[in-house]
């Protein structure tokens, strides 16, 4: 590693310039065209266009490329949309570019089973995922954007006593960080998902499970579309099918950033990527800790409500939720090997039907219509890389593994503030790169996936 | 499906095998500075293409061998015994 310990990270200036740049950014008469806030969404204004088949509004502004930006995001997902989103509406940072080499949305921000919950093991884990939920819980209003969240609560199931005796543990931290977790018995269970065999005859019988009442599932599209929009009315551009193909860096500083549509001049540049995130680092001559593998889901045919909670079984390596729409969503472990292939497999969905079975007989008649995977950066912990590298300026904000999406935003709100304040906020300091040189790892492995 | 041509038992179905990771050389315990040690255990190269790694045939003859695969494709271009040298030397 290069750069001295517990150097501050360099961002575009520190202190009074910083606070400068701020200022010199907020919008007022004659400084930069703003662009128009688009229409509030209301029942009233459905009503109107229902009636006068008027257009909508477009939701978000498209923009040539500037030659440069005081940020420049890389990953146009819910991670990179939403730093936008809060450095603009929280710190005034308004000249900022979210890059995307496909269309916003289309890696794990779309791919995801859109699960939120903040049931972790460790308590840093525990209260900044509850953030997250708590940022999730109100985000339609801040947005003015419907992201369809759905309180369902969420059970994970304990088949072993290995795995009770992990979720009576999660269940202490969870309450010592007030966070509503509890440990029930099979009769429980049953009450709260009747379609769920917690027979003794079962293969792996259900001991019991850890209840989070508070999860719930979210759409995940909308998630992405609401914060694109609201970034894109506070001056933000976001720019897809723009790929960064280099990072300049001049003496430990980044300077710059090279994209398929044309070279940026920058001082800060953030990694919001996932699945890319060693190639984009490489870039920049960062080693990260970070291999990558393939999670597969699937979706069925919608079929009537009839399954409340989310259902998580880690020794069946498999999780359901019911949509409002009715499709069941399954998710299930990584795949067993490494890759950056996107292509579903024949051998995860014969699994993971079997799988569904044991837990959910009646199930058997239900149509699978589609399956795909999403690409997860797993670390040596199960806990995300946040914030300075070596490099001034580079930042990051990657290694989500399996549990990106519920992080949103929360890692967007702490970027923000990292970018800002240049060094990490509190709620992200155990989550630094530096960590793993100091032996100093947040193991989350108990309780961030499934089939451990 | 991958197939994995085991040096030992020829063409198998990759399920019978486990990836143990990429090849790394290991510094000398006696003289690595911690954060060398950890740079060891911690980061990867995590190649998008042509990759050297290192799988155990955990269903069948149980020994580690050392296999060249395409990380995008799952194209596999060689194999060969853990430690030995690949046939028609180094790839």
């Amino acid at each position: 590693m290069t750069g001295g310990e517990g150097m501050p990270v360099q961002t575009a200036g520190n202190g009074p310039e910083r606070r400068a740049l701020a200022r010199r950014q907020r919008p007022g008469p004659g400084r930069q065209r703003r662009t128009r806030f688009p229409a509030r969404y209301s029942a009233l204004g459905l009503l109107r266009r229902g009636l006068t088949h008027e257009d909508w509004p477009a939701a978000w502004t498209a923009h040539p490329l500037r030659p440069s930006y005081d940020v420049v995001i890389i990953g146009g997902g819910v991670h990179g949309l939403a730093a936008a989103y809060y450095l603009a509406a929280r710190h005034g940072i308004t000249n900022v570019a979210v890059l995307d080499q496909g269309y916003i949305g289309s890696g794990g921000s779309g791919r995801n089973t859109a699960i939120l919950r903040s049931n972790y093991l460790t308590p840093e884990g525990v209260r900044f995922y509850d953030r997250s939920l708590e940022l999730y819980r109100n985000l339609a209003a801040e947005l003015d954007f419907n992201v369809m969240f759905s309180r369902r609560g969420h059970l994970t199931l304990a088949h072993s006593d290995s795995s009770l005796r992990t979720m009576r543990w999660r269940a202490e931290v969870n309450k010592a960080q007030g966070v509503d977790s509890e440990v029930i018995g099979p009769a429980e269970v049953k009450r709260l998902a009747p379609p769920v065999d917690v027979s003794a005859a079962a293969r792996y019988p259900v001991l019991g499970a850890l209840w989070h009442p508070p999860g719930g599932i979210i759409r995940h599209d909308a998630v992405v579309w609401g914060y694109a929009r609201a970034a894109s009315a506070l001056g933000v551009h976001v720019h897809q099918d723009t790929e960064v193909t280099g990072i300049n860096v001049d003496r430990e500083q980044v300077t710059g950033v090279r994209t398929s549509h044309g070279d940026i001049a920058t001082r800060v540049v953030l990694n919001a990527t996932a699945g890319w995130s060693t190639l984009v680092a490489d870039l920049a001559g960062v080693a990260l800790p970070v291999t990558t593998f393939p999670l597969q889901a699937a979706v069925t045919e919608p079929v009537q409500p009839f399954l409340s909670p989310v259902i998580v079984s880690g020794s069946l390596h498999v999780y359901v939720s019911q949509t409002d729409r009715g499709e069941l969503v399954f998710g299930a472990s990584v795949d067993p090997f490494t890759s950056y292939s996107m292509r579903g497999s024949l051998e995860f969905i014969e699994n993971l039907a079997g799988h569904v079975l044991e837990l959910m007989p009646a199930l058997s008649k239900v149509r699978v219509l589609r399956q795909w995977a999403g690409l997860c950066d797993m670390t040596p912990d199960f806990s995300p890389i946040m914030g300075p590298t070596p490099v001034g300026g580079f930042l990051l904000d990657v290694g989500w593994g399996t549990y990106g999406f519920k992080a949103g935003p929360v890692s967007g709100e702490a970027m923000a503030q990292c970018i800002a304040d240049g060094r990490p906020p509190e709620i992200i300091s155990a989550f630094g790169l530096d960590r793993f040189g100091a032996g100093t790892l947040v193991g989350e492995k108990g309780a961030a996936a499934v089939g451990h | 499906m991958m197939m994995m041509p085991c040096p030992w038992c020829g063409p198998r179905d990759a399920g019978e095998f486990r990836q143990a990771g990429e090849v790394v050389s290991r510094p000398d315990p006696a003289r690595a500075t911690p954060a060398q040690w950890r740079a060891y255990l911690y980061l990867r190269a995590n190649t998008r293409g042509w990759a050297t790694e290192t799988w155990y045939h955990r269903m069948g003859c149980r020994r580690f061998i050392t296999v060249q695969r395409h990380t995008e494709t799952h194209e596999i271009r060689a194999a060969w015994p853990a430690g030995a040298e690949p046939q028609g030397g180094p790839v």
